[in-house]
């Protein structure tokens, strides 16, 4: 939080230097979680002024799709529209519990000076980490990021592992991890928030072949944050 | 303990070369007895841990005063027999022995007793002010009714900051990855359980520090635990307090 801050402060400074756009930075993402995968990455530098998502705002149809089941197709047109710096599932593939993934981006020549992450969290009904427009940093140095789980409010929190990934399908998509049970009769209904929302967590139960979830409440259960991006000014 | 033998066996060796000095100026006929070398300036910093948990003491606090090349843990890699043994049982002392013998450890210093919940606790460490540029210091310890549970600071830098200066950090809880979360009484050396520590063993679902999800507890549907809903806990565990006294 303090280094959130201090990067906000850093960053608002420079904001008025003529070389404020022209930045060369490094990323990298670290799953932090014990028992969750991310889907693959979408990472965009954009300008000012635009937001992947918002809370308190219903979820957008592409953002729906990215956090129900994990395609970001969407969300790249959209920034694609921006203008904006764009680097697609840098992973190369799921990002597994503990794993990081590294790699540039170079803003020069654009007005892309804020920064949007997003990935779906796997096995999940509709919870995704999300980094919402944050300023790039342009002094040289190194800035940490915490990023918590979202839920989109799309979908119902029923921790079914059906296959459900379309947007408006019920149920998981995947358990990469292959520790989630099966045979639930779910967890929960609809959310009562069904906007953008910090998300409250699974609950799972213990029971592999029945009970309320298919997750297990000590695999699939996460403390925020989920994500640390950190971000390396050249 | 061991932090202030390891800082006097460091700083032995800072005063034998100054005695070396002195004697080589000595023997070149200046005469008269050489003068007594000057103490070495010392850098201190005192360390507040405060737990900020419900149910959860925290074990001895570790802390280690180092320079890049060190580190306590690292999120997705496996932790060392050191901190395993720190994260399983609440024991630091192999955790210190093996900073100790790292090269770019400067000092280590250990809480002298576990901290229970709305306790605090100061540790001092110092270090040679010349070892002040680049200093970082870590800090590491259990949350006792638990598995492998660990919270802690991880190499923030203090070589800038000016005596009466303070920074504060709150600290997330780590999962060793070197247990499985049982929840089993018998796995948990803390009041909760009066169960074993260390076991060599590593059984979690790998073997890599990650965050910790929390526990579970058998007041939220898991009937195998012998952790209730007091122990339960979520982010920041602890809060740590570091000021440079000179």
């Amino acid at each position: 939080m303090k280094k959130t801050l201090c990067a906000a402060v850093l960053a608002a400074s420079f904001a008025a230097s003529p070389a404020a756009n022209a930045v060369d930075f490094d990323v990298r993402i670290t799953n932090l979680t014990n028992g969750i995968y991310f889907t693959p990455f979408l990472v965009a530098a954009h300008p000012a002024g635009n937001s992947l998502f918002v809370t308190g705002q219903p979820a957008s149809a592409n953002l729906q799709a990215m956090a129900e089941g994990g395609s970001i197709a969407g969300l790249v047109a959209d920034v694609t529209a921006l203008g904006a710096t764009i680097v697609e599932n840098p992973a190369a593939e799921l990002l597994a519990p503990g794993s990081n993934t590294t790699f540039n981006i170079n803003t020069d020549g654009t007005s892309n000076d804020r920064l949007s992450i997003v990935s779906m969290l796997l096995p999940t009904n509709d919870a995704f980490a999300g980094m919402n427009a944050v300023e790039i940093p342009t002094d040289p140095g190194t800035y940490i990021f915490n990023i918590p789980a979202y839920d989109a409010g799309t979908e119902a929190n029923d921790e079914l592992l059906t296959g459900g990934g379309a947007p408006g399908a019920p149920g998981m998509p995947a358990d990469p991890g292959g520790l989630a049970g099966a045979n639930g009769t779910g967890a929960a209904a609809a959310d009562a928030n069904p906007t953008v929302h910090i998300h409250r967590g699974s609950l799972g139960d213990t029971d592999a072949v029945a009970g309320n979830s298919d997750l297990d409440s000590r695999v699939h259960r996460w403390l925020n944050p989920v994500i640390r991006v950190t971000i390396t000014v050249n | 303990m061991s932090s202030q033998l390891n800082s006097v066996s460091k700083l032995t060796i800072g005063l034998g070369a100054l005695l070396i000095a002195a004697c080589g100026r000595d023997g070149n006929g200046i005469g008269g007895p050489p003068p007594p070398p000057p103490p070495p300036a010392m850098a201190s910093f005192d360390v507040t841990v405060t737990n900020l948990t419900n149910d959860q003491p925290l074990s001895p606090v570790a802390i280690i005063a180092h320079q890049d090349g060190y580190s306590v843990f690292t999120v997705g890699a496996a932790a060392t027999v050191g901190l395993e043994t720190l994260a399983e049982g609440g024991d630091n002392t192999a955790l210190i022995a093996e900073a100790d013998a790292d090269a770019t450890v400067m000092a280590t210093a250990s809480g002298a007793a576990p901290i229970g919940p709305a306790g605090t606790e100061t540790i001092n460490v110092e270090v040679l002010q010349s070892d002040l540029p680049g200093l970082t210091v870590s800090i590491i310890t259990m949350l006792v009714n638990t598995n492998d549970a660990i919270a802690g600071i991880n190499g923030v830098s203090v070589g800038d900051m000016q005596a009466g200066d303070t920074m504060t950090w709150r600290t997330v809880a780590y999962d060793a990855g070197t247990e499985a979360n049982t929840e089993s009484a018998t796995h948990i050396p803390g009041p909760a359980g009066g169960g074993e520590g260390f076991n060599a063993a590593r059984d979690e679902i790998a073997d890599r520090v990650t965050m910790h999800s929390g526990v579970v507890s058998q007041d939220d549907g898991f009937a195998a635990s012998d952790l209730t809903g007091q122990h339960r806990f979520d982010n920041p565990v602890a809060q740590v307090r570091i000021e440079r006294i000179n």
